[in-house]
């Protein structure tokens, strides 16, 4: 081969492979993100059931139910509007009454949500970026170090 | 009053750092012999400040002096002592210090070790490395600096997150930075190069030990920090695509394209260009990462700290090295010679599309991590990209590299035949094929997908071991030939063999636990009993728990195979002290078959506790494999030829021919 066939090659090869990475990663942007909404907003955006997404807001005082340590139902607050949330499995170390949370699973057509993954802040200062903002936006107050 | 001595010393080594970087650009400009002895000292000289700084930082928090804030947010006085000195480097100002000092070390190392330098090359990369340390260090000085008083002292501190207290973790920081760092020297090589005008195969075998240094710490640094994941966060799982995990993925994908890449030009003085790109790359992904975990741009456990200024910062800083580097190659590139040709089936060849395949998948993993900051920063819409993604562009992508792996270093340079390949390692590929399909008979509901995972990982290990045995003449010669042969192979050789095989193992347990896995989440009172794969699991009660820094629960849970009693495994609740933070210890019994993990959740209103077990099919395989890469790592860092006799710079090609296999 000579020199120029030869970079013609390489080009070649490496556009090939650009363009199957391409190919994939358009594919399943497509087809694997999940929205981040809070209550109000899922309300707002009519976001029909059975879409896989993501809930944040604040786990409303008083509203955690786990009476068999295994199923537990709380509710989701943005303090505008709240969400009913169940989840089957082990809430996480941090998850409390009054703090940030974020679940991921489908909103069911009675328009409570069947969670398959909760997830907490790390620790006590985080709460999850999304529902940081979100919250700001709607004008709650949040306390010192909440977010950003 | 010591405190003071290392505040003074960070900042001189700011200006030792601005006069490192000039006196050795201005001095190779000159080629002043002079100036740039001066610019040799001058590396050395911040490696000892920051060093002195680091350490002074260091015994603050030994000794509990909450009179310095950073201590005081990040350590407490009945912490264990580990965990004072890791406390260093578990918050953003320290974590940037011993930053900097690693990246001062490195400098220090060129300066010392690089005997056989050219020393006007050396005098660049030293400036260069110079530039990338005052960069840095003045982020440290003016938006991170750890030495800050706090007036009066408070009695006792806040605490280390405890989470991150942990033997795993404390290591984890320092392989990670130095992976992270120790690409620089590559870039700074890289920019030299190019400053000069010249890239030839002596360049590439002063470049490539550099580089398999930080690789090897790359590979220990994440797999410490999965490893960690894995047993503390308490989720059973080892790798969550997690933006920060993929912060030091993409440099380590591109640091593996690189020594690759550097082998082709060392060996065939061809790649040239494409190797300094990838050099250029593979250390910008590290100040991406860098960026991505230090600006807070993420919320996550490595986010310690919040502060915009930071974040613009560092952007500042990536914009300029990224910018600079990337307008010199342009600049410049167009003018280093092309190299030497080869056919598309060739040892030069499979390294091609090694490096065309990493670099994709590194692309795949840049997007899916960029990707929802950026749809944010245009559109608001906040989205996450998951595992699901990740499965789905970076798996296919790396599958048909995972296939090519044994065919590499079989493959003669230039000019090589498939048909002589394939004679040569038709038996392997018969012997993984089988694995393959034993597994997947013996596995009848088994996904087909976790069959073909371990027979490829069988074709790696099988494939790394059968060339090695190949080149002992294992059959061929006599044993005690043979064994002759083992000892006088190259320590590269071992290397790669280790490195290949050990990608084969981790790639095993990386199936297992992916496809086998075994999910069981019950209620529990004292008593009650469980299954979890073949074994069962009995509640044997509670008892209250005192540590040196914590209180909690520890729950004892008897694990029976056919009734008889394996062991007994402990989880507890921690509550930490100074922060009231709870967290989980997992009970683990690990066997080369699997590991039983078992975490205790809360207690329930009825009086029971919610108990998560796990069944995680070869999952040691994962921490053995990245174990024996670093090894393997190690092993040809230890080769004679990155020591000695370093090839003359000259016209003349430097490979030899009784070399040439050795990668």
């Amino acid at each position: 081969m000579t020199r120029k066939q030869k970079r013609l090659a390489m080009i070649l090869s490496g556009l090939a492979a650009l363009g199957v990475a391409a190919g994939l990663v358009l594919y399943a942007i497509s087809d694997t993100i999940v929205f981040f909404f809070t209550p109000s907003e899922m309300a707002e955006k009519h976001v029909a059931p059975g879409q896989r997404l993501r809930l944040g807001g604040m786990v409303e005082a008083g509203s955690v139910a786990s009476t068999d340590g295994v199923n537990h139902i709380f509710v989701v607050t943005d303090t505008i509007a709240t969400t009913k949330v169940h989840f089957k499995g082990q809430l996480p170390d941090l998850f409390r009454e009054g703090q940030g949370v974020v679940a991921e699973g489908v909103l069911q057509q009675d328009g409570s949500f069947e969670a398959d993954t909760v997830l907490a802040k790390h620790d006590e200062n985080y709460m999850p970026r999304e529902v940081a903002e979100s919250l700001k936006a709607k004008g709650v107050h949040l306390g010192k170090g909440a977010g950003q | 009053m010591i405190v003071e001595i290392g505040h003074f010393a960070l900042v001189l080594a700011l200006a030792v750092a601005a006069y490192q970087f000039a006196v050795n650009l201005y001095g190779a400009h000159r080629n002043d012999a002079g100036l740039m002895a001066a610019g040799r000292m001058a590396a050395l000289t911040q490696a000892v400040l920051i060093g002195l700084a680091f350490f002074v930082l260091m015994h603050a928090y030994v000794v509990s002096d909450f009179s310095v804030e950073n201590v005081f947010r990040n350590s407490h006085s009945a912490k264990p002592l580990l965990y004072k000195v890791s406390g260093v480097w578990g918050n953003h100002e320290g974590s940037m210090l011993l930053w900097v000092f690693i990246l001062a070390l490195f400098g220090g190392a060129v300066a010392l070790f690089g005997r056989n330098l050219p020393p006007q090359l050396k005098a660049r990369v030293l400036g260069v490395q110079g530039s990338v340390g005052l960069a840095f260090l003045l982020f440290v000085v003016l938006t991170s600096n750890p030495f800050t008083r706090l007036s009066p002292a408070p009695i006792e501190g806040q605490g280390l997150n405890p989470i991150l207290q942990d033997p795993a973790l404390a290591f984890h920081p320092p392989f990670l930075y130095s992976g992270y760092v120790g690409l620089s020297v590559a870039f700074a090589f890289a920019v030299a190069a190019l400053i000069e005008g010249k890239v030839d195969a002596a360049w590439a075998r002063w470049v490539r030990p550099w580089t398999l240094a930080s690789w090897t710490f790359l590979t220990i640094g994440i797999a410490m920090g999965s490893w960690w994941a894995y047993y503390e966060l308490g989720w059973g799982g080892f790798w969550f695509w997690d933006p920060v995990e993929n912060a030091s993925l993409m440099p380590w994908l591109v640091a593996t394209a690189l020594i690759h890449s550097a082998i082709v030009v060392e060996k065939r003085n061809a790649l040239k260009i494409w190797t300094l790109l990838l050099s250029i790359f593979a250390f910008s992904l590290s100040l991406l990462g860098t960026f991505l975990v230090r600006s807070g741009i993420l919320t996550s456990v490595h986010a310690f700290a919040v502060d915009p200024d930071r974040g613009f910062f560092i952007l500042a800083i990536l914009t300029v090295f990224i910018g600079g580097s990337l307008t010199l190659f342009a600049i410049r590139a167009p003018r280093l010679k092309a190299g030497g040709l080869f056919a598309p089936v060739s040892r030069e060849g499979a390294l091609v599309v090694n490096n065309l395949i990493l670099c994709a998948a590194a692309a795949a993993v840049f997007v899916g991590t960029l990707y929802p900051l950026a749809l944010e920063t245009l559109n608001g819409a906040k989205i996450t990209v998951g595992a699901p993604y990740f499965n789905l562009t970076f798996g296919p992508l790396m599958i048909p590299l995972l296939l090519l792996v044994p065919l590499g270093p079989m493959l003669t340079w230039k000019r090589a035949s498939l048909t002589a390949v394939g004679r040569r390692l038709w038996l392997v590929a018969v012997m993984a094929l089988a694995i393959g399909l034993a597994v997947l008979v013996m596995t009848v509901r088994g996904p087909w997908f976790a069959a073909l995972g371990v027979g490829v990982g069988a074709w790696l290990i099988l494939g790394a071991l059968w060339e090695l045995s190949e080149r002992l003449g294992a059959g061929r010669v006599p044993l005690a030939a043979a064994w002759a042969r083992f000892r006088g192979l190259p320590r590269a050789a071992m290397g790669m063999t280790l490195a290949h095989a050990g990608l084969g193992l981790a790639l095993i347990g990386i199936f297992g636990v992916s496809f086998w896995r075994v999910e069981n989440i019950v209620a529990m009172k004292p008593g009650d009993v469980a299954s979890i794969g073949a074994y069962t699991v009995t509640f044997i009660g509670e008892t209250p728990l005192k540590g040196p820094n914590y209180t909690g629960v520890s729950g004892k849970f008897d694990l029976k195979r056919d009734g008889a009693l394996v062991t007994t495994l402990v989880s507890e609740k921690r509550e930490f002290k100074p922060r009231g933070m709870p967290t989980t210890e997992v009970g683990l019994y690990q066997t080369v078959a699997g590991d039983v993990y078992l975490a205790m959740g809360d207690a329930a209103m009825n009086g029971g506790r919610s108990v998560r077990m796990y069944y995680n099919p070869l999952a040691s395989f994962i921490w053995w494999g990245a174990a024996i890469m670093f090894l393997g790592g190690l092993l040809s860092l230890t080769d004679r030829r990155f020591r000695v006799g370093a090839p003359r710079r000259a016209a003349a090609p430097a490979f030899s021919a009784s070399e040439g296999s050795a990668a």
